[in-house]
C-alpha cells in the first residue's frame, strides 16, 4: 500500500513535465523504437518482401531465351499451370505431405504424451535427444538413410541374415515419406509437447471421476483441449514438406519429383523463370490457405 | 458407510498417511482438518481412485473400493481448483458425467437444468467456465459432483480459493444443499473455521496421522493431543503435571481444570482466550501480571497478558472494546471447567 502510494506520488509530476516538450519525448520513443525494430524490419523488407514481389511479377511476363524474364505481359504462365502433367505434380506432393503429416501425427502425439508424463528431468533429456537430429547436417542425415536402406545396405543385410529379402527400399514414393517424417518429426512433437504439458492434470482426473474411461477422457477432453497444438504442429510438418527438394531428389531417385524439384528445374534447368515462379506463387497459395485456416482455429479455441 | 481401515501411504521418506482408520456415517458431513502437508488430500485422492495406499483397505457399503477403477466408483470429487472443463459450456460440464451414464438426451437435460436451478446458475448455462466468477465457478463444480447422485461427495478445499464473503454465503449454501441432497459429504480443508462451521464430525490430521475424531463442540472444548489443543481455535498451553484440582504447572503453582488424568502424568492445560476472565489488580486471580498489548477487532479486543513465570504472554480475548491499557496490572481466571487437560 505505502509503496504504491509513494511510486504513485512521484510519478505524477514526472509526467506533468513531460507533457511540455512532449514532441521530444516522442521523437525519442520513435528513435528507439526503430533501433529495436529496425534490424529485423530490414531483414523483412530486403530479404523476404522484396524478392518475394520480384518472383511474384514474374509470374506475368514471358520467359528469356537463356533464363530472365522479358517484360511482355501474358497469361500463359497460369493456363500452363492447369496443364495435367503439372496438375499431377501438385496434387502429388500435396498427398505425399498430408501422409508425411498424419504418419508424423500419429507418431509425434503418443510420443509428446509421454514425455510430457515423464518426472521433470527425464522430461528435458527426451526433449534434448528430440531436438539432437537437428544438430547434424541435414544432407548427411539424409544420406545415412541411403546407406541404411540400399541394396547392399544395413536393413536389408540384417533381413538377409534372417532369410529375408533382398528388398528394393530404395527410391519410391515411400522413401520419400520416410524422409519426410524423419526429417520434420520432431517439429511436430515439440508444438505437441508444449500444448499437452499446459494441459492441467486434474481435467483428466476429473474427467475419470465423472465416469469417463481413459479413451473417452482422450476423445472429449484431452483431445480438443490439444487441438491448437496439433494444428500448429501439422503445419509445422506439412509446410516444409509440401515445397521440400532435397528428400525427393535423393530418397525419390528422381523418379517421382515434387513440386520443389519442380520449381527449381524451372529456374536451374528449364530456365523458365516465370513459369518457376508461377509455380512458387501456386504453392504460397496452398500454404497460405493452411496458415488462415491455422489462425482461425487458434482463434476458435 | 464408509470404512477406512489401516490405509498407509508413503511417497519416498515421506509418510503422507500412517495407518489411518476413520468410519464415515451415511449421510453425515465429515471434515478432514489439517495443516496443508498433513496427507489429507492423499486420502481424499485415494478415495477418488486417483492414488493407491500401500496398505489398508476402504470399504463403501461393504464393498471394497480400491479395488475399483477411478471411473467406475460411485464417489465424486469437487477439485479445489474446481478443473472445470474450459472447453466447454456450463450445461455441456454438468451433463458430462451423466452423458458417460449413457441416459437419455431428456434426462440430461431435465437433471442438468434441475441441479442448475438448484445451486442459482439456471441462466449461466450458456457460459463457459472463464466467463464466470469463482463463486460462481465453485458452484458450477459443485453441480458437476452433485448431478450424478454419488454415494459419496469429496471436496477438497471447496472454498478456499473464495473471498471471506461469498465464503460465508458458500458455507451456508454447502450446509442447506447437503442436507437437501442426503449425500454424505467429506470435506477437505485446512480451516478450522471452516470445518467446525460445516462438518457435524471432524477428524484432525497431523503428519499423517489422525489426532482425534470428535464433533465440532467436543474437539473445541475437550482437545485430546497437543496437536489438536494449539491447532483447533487460539489456546493458552500451560505445561506441567495433572493433579486432582488440575494442572500442577511448572513455575505457576496449580491452575485449575478437570482432569481424568493419573495425578503426575506430565500433561498441558488448555485455556480458549474467551474463557479467561480480566479483573483488576486487587481482583481474585489465578494469574497476575501486566498487559502487554490490546488490540481491537471490532467484536472482540485481544489483551495479551505478561505472566511472570512465562515466556508467551497469555491470550485473552474480551467481547467489544476494553478499558484495560498496556501496562495495566490484571488478575487473570477461568472456571475448572474451562481448563482442558490434554496429556503430553
Amino acid at each position: 500500500m505505502t509503496r504504491s502510494t509513494v511510486s504513485g506520488a512521484t510519478a505524477a509530476p514526472r509526467s506533468r513535465r513531460s507533457r511540455a516538450p512532449g514532441r521530444t519525448a516522442a521523437g525519442r520513443s520513435a528513435v528507439g523504437r526503430l533501433v529495436f525494430l529496425g534490424p529485423g524490419l530490414a531483414y523483412l523488407i530486403v530479404l523476404l518482401l522484396v524478392p518475394l514481389a520480384l518472383v511474384l511479377s514474374y509470374t506475368i511476363f514471358r520467359r528469356g531465351r537463356f533464363g530472365g524474364v522479358v517484360y511482355e505481359a501474358t497469361g500463359e504462365n497460369f493456363t500452363r499451370l492447369l496443364d495435367p502433367l503439372y496438375l499431377d505434380v501438385i496434387v502429388g506432393s500435396l498427398k505425399l505431405a498430408s501422409i508425411a503429416t498424419v504418419i508424423a501425427l500419429l507418431v509425434g502425439y503418443p510420443t509428446a504424451y509421454l514425455i510430457a508424463q515423464l518426472p521433470r528431468k527425464w522430461k528435458t533429456i527426451a526433449l534434448v535427444a528430440i531436438v539432437l537430429p537437428f544438430w547434424t547436417n541435414f544432407l548427411v542425415r539424409i544420406y545415412a538413410w541411403i546407406v541404411l536402406l540400399s541394396g547392399p545396405g544395413l536393413v536389408n543385410s540384417t533381413l538377409g541374415d534372417l532369410g529375408l529379402g533382398p528388398f528394393e527400399f530404395l527410391y519410391n514414393q515411400g522413401t520419400i515419406v520416410t524422409g519426410l517424417v524423419y526429417s520434420y518429426l520432431p517439429l511436430m512433437v515439440l508444438p505437441l509437447y508444449a500444448a499437452i504439458e499446459k494441459l492441467d492434470p486434474q481435467l483428466r482426473e476429473a474427467s475419470a471421476n465423472l465416469g469417463a474411461r481413459p479413451a473417452r477422457t482422450f476423445v472429449s477432453v484431452t483431445l480438443p483441449l490439444t487441438l491448437p497444438g496439433v494444428v500448429t504442429g501439422c503445419l509445422f510438418v506439412f509446410v516444409p514438406s509440401f515445397g521440400n527438394f532435397i528428400i525427393p531428389e535423393l530418397l525419390g531417385g528422381g523418379r517421382s519429383i515434387m513440386v520443389g524439384n519442380l520449381i527449381r528445374d524451372q529456374f536451374l534447368k528449364a530456365r523458365d523463370w516465370p513459369f518457376g515462379s508461377t509455380l512458387a506463387l501456386a504453392l504460397l497459395a496452398v500454404l497460405v490457405v493452411l496458415l488462415l485456416l491455422q489462425a482461425w482455429s487458434a482463434r476458435r479455441a | 458407510m464408509l470404512q477406512i481401515t489401516g490405509v498407509s501411504r508413503r511417497f519416498g521418506d515421506v509418510t503422507a498417511l500412517a495407518d489411518v482408520s476413520l468410519e464415515i456415517r451415511q449421510g453425515e458431513f465429515f471434515a478432514l482438518l489439517g495443516p496443508s502437508g498433513c496427507g489429507k488430500t492423499t486420502l481424499l485422492r485415494i478415495l477418488a481412485g486417483f492414488e493407491s495406499p500401500d496398505s489398508g483397505t476402504v470399504t463403501l457399503d461393504g464393498a471394497d473400493l480400491l479395488g475399483q477403477a477411478a471411473h467406475r466408483r460411485p464417489v465424486n470429487l469437487m477439485f479445489q481448483s474446481y478443473a472445470l472443463f474450459p472447453h466447454m459450456t456450463v450445461a455441456k460440464n454438468v451433463a458430462y458425467g451423466l452423458e458417460r451414464e449413457r441416459l437419455s438426451k431428456a434426462e440430461i437435460r431435465d437433471r442438468v437444468g434441475e441441479v442448475l436451478a438448484k445451486v442459482g446458475l439456471e441462466q449461466m448455462a450458456g457460459r463457459r467456465p472463464q466467463q464466470l466468477s469463482g463463486g460462481q465457478r465453485q458452484r458450477v463444480a459443485l453441480a458437476r459432483a452433485i448431478v450424478k447422485r454419488p454415494r459419496l461427495l469429496l471436496l477438497d478445499e471447496p472454498l478456499s480459493a473464495l473471498d471471506k464473503k461469498v465464503r460465508a454465503e458458500m458455507q451456508l449454501e454447502l450446509k442447506r444443499l447437503q442436507h437437501e441432497v442426503g449425500i454424505t459429504f467429506v470435506v477437505v480443508t485446512h480451516d478450522q473455521e471452516e470445518a467446525m462451521s460445516l462438518a457435524d464430525r471432524i477428524a484432525v490430521f497431523n503428519a499423517g496421522r489422525v489426532e482425534q475424531v470428535d464433533e465440532p463442540v467436543a474437539l473445541y472444548e475437550r482437545p485430546r493431543t497437543p496437536f489438536t489443543a494449539g491447532f483447533v481455535g487460539a489456546s493458552n498451553l500451560f505445561a506441567g503435571r495433572a493433579c486432582s484440582a488440575g494442572l500442577a504447572a511448572d513455575g505457576l503453582g496449580v491452575l485449575p481444570g478437570v482432569s481424568d488424568l493419573p495425578d503426575g502424568t506430565p500433561a498441558l492445560l488448555a485455556v480458549r482466550p474467551e474463557r479467561l476472565r480480566l479483573d483488576g489488580e486487587q481482583g481474585q486471580g489465578v494469574l497476575r501480571g501486566e498487559v502487554a498489548d490490546v488490540s481491537f477487532y471490532g467484536g472482540v479486543s485481544h489483551v495479551s497478558v505478561a505472566v511472570p513465570g512465562r515466556a508467551e504472554p497469555v491470550l485473552v480475548a474480551t467481547p467489544g472494546a476494553t478499558q484495560v491499557r498496556a501496562g495495566t496490572r490484571v488478575a487473570l481466571s477461568w472456571a475448572p471447567g474451562d481448563g482442558a487437560l490434554v496429556p503430553q
